[in-house]
């Protein structure tokens, strides 16, 4: 039998008023008009509690983009998840996230882009953003929520990291995300900009590792080495459909938020198929599942049941084949593209690709003054 | 800790049962904590109103057991909760 999954990601909808040129959604966004409602997300909910999950994220885009997001929380609590909200922060006033807070939500993360207001605003693509989530910030911990601090760090803000731990001290975040981008999508057409150099990533580890230290009992830090760096792979969530699952806006039930683009696969369509269903029996869950589908030199590797092989992501990405083994580990014979793109990134310049909707909807004709 | 702090589970800590594993687990953000038996029934105790003291009380009558050796071991699971970041005083 199948181990239950222990959190559910509903990524609840693609709109996002920031533009982040790292935005872990896919380059081909849903529209508003695909997006499941909120009786599917309620029952997918109450599905996922019964399949095992404990926890649940709300994510997007930007999950209280959605109208109904107080209806969404209160379906999540009621379900017995334990309810994160991961947001950009920009969208919600005192008098919503109280509403919130009632509703049962059990914790907030707030992601922000820099620890210099006109850096992040440039980096979110939206100006005043910033502001906006330091204000955000201080009514969560005023309502008595906790809050986790995300920063998504890269070339342009790694030098500023130990001003970004200051400011998750400041605004009373009891837990701060480093997290490296991670290169697949918008991040992947970034790439040469986003880069991070070895002397920076050095000084980045050098401040986590004090920070640890001198603020413990008041500050959580997680962080990991970015792939780029590394020479041995990130077990990516926990090994493919073995902890974790997560449902797109338009319905789609994954393995990894990012799974979506991966070519090949029938991914399971939460209209018509149960959580259960799509985790027990799906091919497309199955298919990475242990290891027995994995290619030399993975097979019989003594890391395999740790790592499972790292990304099939990351592996598709860079190699075109989702069940290559991924090219962080030292040991795959496509370790060098990872050394080449550093070297790509060491004469880019700065600019950035932005997220956009790949097309806009066509414009509504203006009716005439008058 | 001493006898007579208030301990509580720390901010965004809740204790849920987990049915597909049988077990109770204290979930926070982004991670979770399988208490064990003795663990579990002392986190029920922290009501935000019950003092170490308290709890021992509590536990000596329930077990007709010497309350100072509960005393002590309360306390020392407590302060490992508290290190961990799963209880606050
Ligand atoms: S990464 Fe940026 S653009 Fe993407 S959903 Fe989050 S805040 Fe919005
Ligand atoms: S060969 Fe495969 S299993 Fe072994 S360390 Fe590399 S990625 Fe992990």
């Amino acid at each position: 039998m199948t181990a239950p999954p222990l959190a559910l990601l509903a990524e609840l909808t693609h709109r996002c008023p920031l533009r982040c040129p790292y935005c872990s959604n896919p380059t081909a966004l849903t529209r508003p008009g695909e997006e499941l409602d909120t009786a599917t997300w309620s029952r997918l909910f109450v599905e996922a509690a019964e399949l095992g999950c404990l926890q649940i994220h709300l994510s997007g885009g930007e999950p209280t983009a959605r109208r109904d997001i107080l209806d969404l929380v209160r379906a999540a609590s009621e379900a017995g998840l334990y309810t994160n909200l991961i947001t950009s922060g920009v969208l919600l006033n005192g008098t919503r996230l109280d509403a919130l807070a009632a509703a049962g939500l059990d914790h907030v993360q707030l992601s922000v882009q820099d620890a210099e207001p006109a850096s992040a605003d440039r980096i979110g693509g939206y100006r005043g953003g910033h502001a906006k989530k330091l204000d955000f910030a201080r009514l969560v911990t005023a309502a008595g929520l906790p809050l986790t601090l995300n920063a998504v760090v890269h070339r342009q803000n790694l030098d500023r990291l130990p001003a970004m731990i200051d400011l998750a001290l400041a605004l009373g975040a009891g837990r701060l995300e480093v997290a490296h981008v991670q290169y697949y999508g918008w991040a992947l057409a970034n790439r040469d900009a986003l880069m991070p150099t070895r002397t920076q990533l050095d000084a980045a580890t050098a401040a986590v590792e004090a920070a640890r230290i001198a603020h413990r009992g008041r500050l959580v830090i997680d962080y990991v080495v970015p792939d780029y760096y590394a020479t041995r792979p990130k077990s990516c969530m926990g090994g493919w459909g073995q902890r974790f699952l997560a449902v797109s806006p338009a319905g789609r039930i994954l393995p990894c938020h990012a799974a979506e683009s991966l070519p090949g696969f029938d991914f399971p369509d939460a209209r018509t198929t149960t959580l259960r269903a799509a985790w027990e029996a799906s091919e497309a869950f199955n298919r990475f599942r242990g290891t027995g589908w994995m290619p030399a030199p993975c097979q019989g590797c003594a890391r395999a049941e740790q790592d499972w092989g790292g990304c099939r992501c990351q592996a598709f990405a860079l190699t075109g084949d989702a069940a290559a083994t991924d090219p962080a580990c030292a040991l795959s014979p496509h370790h060098a593209l990872l050394a080449e793109a550093l070297d790509a990134s060491d004469r880019a310049g700065e600019g950035f690709t932005y997220r956009e909707p790949a097309r806009l909807p066509p414009a509504l004709p203006v009716p005439p003054l008058g | 800790m001493s006898p007579e702090t208030v301990p509580k589970l720390a901010r965004g800590m809740k204790l849920r049962e987990d049915k597909a594993r049988a077990q109770w687990v204290v979930l926070g953000p982004e991670r979770m904590f399988v208490p064990d038996e003795i663990a579990l029934e002392i986190i029920r105790l922290l009501d935000g109103s019950r003092s170490l003291a308290a709890i021992a009380d509590e536990l000596a009558s329930r077990y007709a057991a010497p309350r100072e050796e509960i005393l002590a071991d309360i306390t020392s699971l407590l302060d490992d909760l508290a290190a961990k970041g799963v209880v606050t005083a």
